[in-house]
């Protein structure tokens, strides 16, 4: 029942800073937390589907937790509004190192339809340091799923 | 002497090694039983080794008392694992007692739900809270039930109650004793937190009970914390298994029968796994206070069941 | 000036303790001072049983005098009182005769009388001094009835005289004369229903007196009972120690569960004292239906780990009394909802206390684990007797055991983690201030008396045995070697050294084993997780009547709370809300079916017979003469 995952991933990396360390340490385990910075919820709902039969991402040892404490990335959604700046970043700062930061969604990399509204700081990247970027308003479950598996060196 | 420290040590790696792999076989189980692929079996260990390779973050608020606790925990499981008949029945400590393996238990119940009100946090003290209302409640059935196998076995020790059924299966195959099976296996649920009492993959604070104490542990402490978690799974099944079915479990301490109680051993888990996964999958989760009608629902079994020995012995 | 004085006690106290222990290991003793003390004279008398609570109340008094060098801080008033009821608690247990008995019972409840009265301008002490001392009177009006009619029956009121003769005495007459002592005793015990001056009383008092109190002094109820069903009126028949048993378990489960609801740091600590009397209590019980079926064995087990349990308690209960009035006096509140964060500024009391809850949760390998531990073993032994009545009160002791077990462990860690851990919930306990040196010492002093008798069982229970032995008239059973305690054989063994010996292994082995691995040993601090909320404050935590929600609410058949929801609005809108005040208060049943109609009906007779007094001379007059006129009559 559950779909392969396509070779080529759409995403973005942002800087090859910790690269080597992170495929080393998270290859095999991905604690994932999900926040939502004010987004329109399009993105949680395919974040959602992960987790289902369909695309099943706990077979590639990553699974969502309850607590920023656990985590290990931050797949952040939404352009950050302004209410949900100091959130996020004290979720960023919560988060032991080493640790992720995966932007997923047009508003997460720049805002998207909402970039320039008074409510809203800009892209996630304004707020906390980004790895990397998954575009798409919303990225497809699968795009999703590729691009957090390209980013811990499980694709290549 | 030796063969009882050699005995101790190798059931206290069989506990440490084996638990995070039943865990990870029942996570595996019971994603299977839903229709999806699951993680690996063996994911817990990797879950572990990348814990080990975080840093700690620590609360300001917290005290000597937060960052003891993963250790404690682990260090009464790991004295239960001695004291448990895993492998054989020849318990080798003078204090292989059964009440005394419940009071350990309660050690680490104790300080974890400090360590929660320590955090300062609203989840903290909700998960202390529910918990310790939870052991306190389980409690009655535990010592019942207890009572109830050193009432047929004639000891509380816990090799000598399972050399005893052993040698005498008619005395486990009546319905008292598997009375006492039911409500040890309702308790075991409480103590372990698994559905129908707790969820311990919930993401909602507010159905957790043990969860929500660990929310502030990251890094070394929660890789302690969780290994801990799947060592008292590991025992309490094992207690189920050997002390009600202690078939397969050797009083001879050599390494052939050993090995062949392993190999008994892995098969009731399996069976036992099992089990759970499915009634994992079956049932809901109850609301928290129906839990205590669940837990009178095994008091009452256990009073059944040592009502049965003095009135049909 | 009253430092020395208390260092008097002090030394008193280690020397009574010396006599005591000398008593315990058989050095008998006679004193007799006929013209001291009118109808009878002063008689002490030191055996086994009476210098075991005598060691108790010396032992008890070292550390209690130690703290209130530094508790009550120079000043004079309750001095003299104090050293008065340490006195009068040394002589209970020596005395030899009626008067001495009486004499030294009514000194040490005057003088704990003055102690609870010493904060007297709050309303709450001086009610608790009202309820205390009209419940020690009615317990010492029972006590009395069934002395004198003792004396009457065996013409004696030397209680040499009264062993000696109690087989004779025909089983009708013994009945009365044990009931009246038995509610004498359990009252000063604290057995529920007439306990209710002991919540009362002992937060009232200043905190070393209510260790003595909580520690000692309710355990010369005990003593008085032990005497009473092992001396005096040996051997009682099976059912009393059936009722006492079940007594106790009732005693156990409500005084645990009215601790469980408590936010007043002390009450919880005087219901948890009715609790584990509530556990003496079964143990005493089950070893004297033990003997009463000739099981003698078991039954000096079962009265030895009674005794045991009240040495224990003795010790944790005054180390956790005196680390509530360490935090009491560097606070000055004991409402455990403003306090918090103390680990922090008062970390010697926090590690004592925390260690006191450890050992009063019965963890091993602590004391109280080891007393609890034989108080099962005992109640489990209930098979070797034949009789199904008896198994079944014993299945209910033991179900009510592992209940207040549990509930306790439950209790003590809201004692100990909302008082200390986490942050300060008010102000004062933000500018708390850590215990002068003599407080500290003395709970670092009952902390190392708490690990001594909980790795020590080998020694101290063969002691206990020694003492309960020639009472039962059993051999002794066997109880294991120098390193393990046995039961029955093989039935049970605890070897509590082997076991801390583990637990040390056992606690250093994942340290060795994340050294090994080389797991990441950095450490960050940061604030807590608050779910990314801006504004965290102490308004934020758990509460202490927030922690024992679940428990109001599973057992809201028993507590029957009374919810009061006040709202005020808005004055301009309904829509919006400017204060909510929730109340839930539990209501005590013991005083509503109880107390309350007790006291309407003597409200009731009082009102009456007030009618006699009518204030007129003439009636007055007339009432003499009518009075002189019968008395003639008769005489």
């Amino acid at each position: 029942m559950t779909e392969p995952i396509p070779r080529d991933a759409e995403v973005e990396r942002l800087g090859e800073r910790l690269a080597v360390e992170i495929r080393r340490v998270f290859r095999r385990s991905l604690a994932i937390r999900q926040v939502d910075a004010g987004s329109c919820n399009a993105c949680e709902l395919e974040i959602a589907g992960l987790t289902g039969p369909h695309y099943d991402l706990e077979r590639f040892g990553l699974h969502f937790v309850a607590s920023p404490r656990h985590a290990d990335c931050l797949l952040v959604t939404g352009p950050v509004t302004r209410n949900m700046a100091e959130p996020l970043r004290l979720t960023w700062e919560a988060t032991p190192h080493p640790k992720l930061v995966i932007a997923v969604g047009d508003c997460a990399r720049d805002g998207g339809i909402f970039r320039g509204s008074y409510a809203v700081v800009g892209g996630v990247a304004d707020v906390v340091p980004v790895d990397a970027v998954i575009p798409g308003c919303p990225p497809t479950p699968v795009a999703i799923l590729a691009g957090i598996l390209d980013v811990i060196g499980q694709r290549r | 002497m030796i063969t009882d420290l050699v005995l101790a040590l190798t059931q206290a790696l069989v506990v440490a090694a084996g638990a995070p792999l039943l865990v990870g076989a029942l996570r595996t189980l019971k994603a299977r039983l839903v229709g999806r692929r699951g993680p690996r079996p063996w994911q817990p260990y990797a879950d572990l080794a990348k814990l080990l390779r975080k840093e700690a973050v620590v609360s300001t608020t917290t005290s000597w008392v937060f960052r003891v606790t993963p250790y404690v925990l682990v260090a009464t499981m790991l004295v239960a694992a001695v004291i448990v008949p895993v492998v054989a029945s020849r318990t080798a400590l003078p204090f292989a007692g059964i009440i005394l393996l419940m009071y350990l238990f309660l050690v680490g119940a104790f300080f974890l739900a400090l360590a929660g009100l320590d955090s300062g946090s609203a989840f903290g003290g909700m998960g202390a809270s529910r918990e310790v209302a939870v052991a306190a409640l389980a409690e009655p059935t535990v010592i019942l039930a207890v009572f109830a196998l050193a009432l047929r076995a004639d000891t509380t020790n816990l090799g000598g109650i399972v050399a005893r059924f052993a040698g005498e299966p008619r005395l486990a195959a009546s319905p008292g004793h598997l009375l006492a099976f039911a409500a040890f296996f309702i308790v075991m649920l409480a103590e372990t937190g698994r559905l129908p009492v707790d969820n311990p993959a919930t993401h909602l604070e507010l159905t957790m009970i043990h969860e929500a104490m660990v929310l502030e542990y990251s890094g070394r402490y929660l890789a302690l914390v969780e290994w801990a978690g799947a060592m008292k799974l590991f025992v309490f099944l094992t207690l189920l298994a050997n002390l009600f079915f202690p078939w397969g479990v050797p009083s001879l301490v050599a390494p052939a029968p050993i090995l062949l109680g392993l190999l008994a051993l892995v098969g009731k888990l399996a069976l036992l796994t099992v089990f759970l996964a499915v009634l994992e999958t079956i049932v809901a989760k109850l609301r928290l206070f129906r839990v205590p009608e669940l837990l009178a629902g095994s008091f009452a079994l256990a009073l059944l069941s040592v009502t049965a020995v003095f009135v049909a012995p | 000036m009253a430092a020395s004085l208390f260092i008097l006690a002090a030394v008193g106290g280690a020397l009574a303790a010396t006599v005591g222990i000398a008593g315990v290991l058989g050095t008998g003793g006679r004193l007799s001072i006929p013209w001291l003390v009118p109808l009878g004279g002063l008689e002490l008398s030191l055996d086994p049983l009476g210098g075991l609570f005598l060691a108790l109340v010396g032992a008890a008094a070292i550390p209690a005098s130690i703290y209130a060098i530094g508790y009550a801080g120079g000043e004079r008033r309750g001095v003299l009182a104090y050293l008065g009821f340490v006195s009068a608690m040394s002589v209970v247990p020596l005395a030899a005769n009626l008067m001495t008995f009486v004499i030294a019972w009514e000194l040490m409840s005057l003088a704990s009388y003055f102690l609870v009265l010493h904060d007297r301008d709050r309303t709450e002490s001086v009610d608790a001094a009202w309820v205390y001392a009209v419940m020690s009177q009615i317990g010492l009006a029972c006590l009395l009835a069934g002395m004198l009619v003792l004396a009457t029956a065996t013409g004696s009121t030397t209680f040499a005289d009264w062993s000696s003769a109690a087989p004779d005495l025909p089983p009708g007459t013994r009945v009365l004369p044990l009931v009246l002592l038995g509610l004498g005793f359990v009252s000063k015990a604290g057995v529920i229903p007439l306990h209710v001056w002991l919540p009362r009383a002992h937060p009232a008092a200043p905190s070393h007196v209510s260790a003595l109190m909580s520690g000692v002094m309710i355990k010369l109820g005990i003593y008085g009972l032990a005497r009473v069903s092992l001396d005096w009126l040996a051997p009682t028949p099976a059912w009393w120690g059936a009722a006492l048993l079940l007594v106790g378990a009732v005693s156990a489960v409500v005084g645990i569960l009215y601790a469980v609801v408590e936010r007043d740091l002390k009450r919880l600590l005087a219901f948890s004292s009715i609790e584990n009397v509530g556990i003496i209590l079964i143990g005493l019980g089950a070893g004297l239906v033990f003997a009463a079926v000739g099981l003698g064995g078991l039954a000096v087990l079962a009265i030895a780990a009674a005794l045991y349990h009240a040495v224990n308690h003795a010790a944790f209960k005054s180390l956790l009394f005196l680390g509530a009035g360490a935090v009491v006096h560097a606070t000055g509140t004991r409402n455990m909802n403003a306090l918090g964060g103390l680990v922090r500024r008062m970390p010697w009391t926090a590690a004592c206390f925390v260690f006191g809850a450890a050992a009063i949760a019965a963890l091993p390998p602590l004391n109280g684990f080891v007393s609890e531990w034989l108080i099962f073993q005992a109640l489990l032994q209930n098979v070797r007797m034949a009789r199904l009545e008896l198994n079944l009160a014993f299945t209910v002791g033991l179900a009510a055991l592992a209940l207040t077990s549990g509930l306790t462990l439950a209790c003590f860690v809201k004692a100990a983690g909302i008082t200390f851990l986490a942050v300060p919930r008010s102000e004062e306990a933000a500018r708390a201030h850590e215990a002068p040196v003599s407080m500290r010492a003395a709970m670092v002093l009952l902390a190392a008396a708490c690990v001594g008798l909980g790795v020590g069982p080998t020694l101290v229970l063969p002691a206990l045995a020694r003492v309960v032995g020639p009472l039962v008239g059993s051999e002794l059973p066997a109880l294991g070697d120098g390193l393990t305690v046995r039961i029955s054989g093989e039935f049970a063994a605890l070897s509590p050294l082997a076991l801390a010996a583990a637990l040390a292994i056992a606690l250093l082995a994942p340290l060795g084993a994340l050294w090994l691995v080389g797991a990441q040993r950095r450490t960050r601090w940061a604030p807590t997780w608050a779910c990314g909320r801006i504004l965290q404050t102490a308004r934020m935590e758990y509460t202490a009547t927030a922690f024992s929600n679940p428990f109001k609410r599973v057992f809201d058949f028993f507590y029957r709370p009374a919810p009061r929801l006040d709202i005020e609005f808005h004055p301009e809108s309904r829509f919006f809300v400017e204060r909510i005040e929730y109340a839930s208060p539990t209501r005590s049943l013991v005083e509503e079916w109880l107390y309350r109609p007790a006291l309407a009906t003597l409200s009731g007779l009082a009102a009456h017979a007030r009618r006699l007094q009518s204030g007129s001379a003439n009636t007055y007059l007339a009432y003499i003469l009518a009075a002189l006129v019968l008395l003639l009559v008769i005489a």
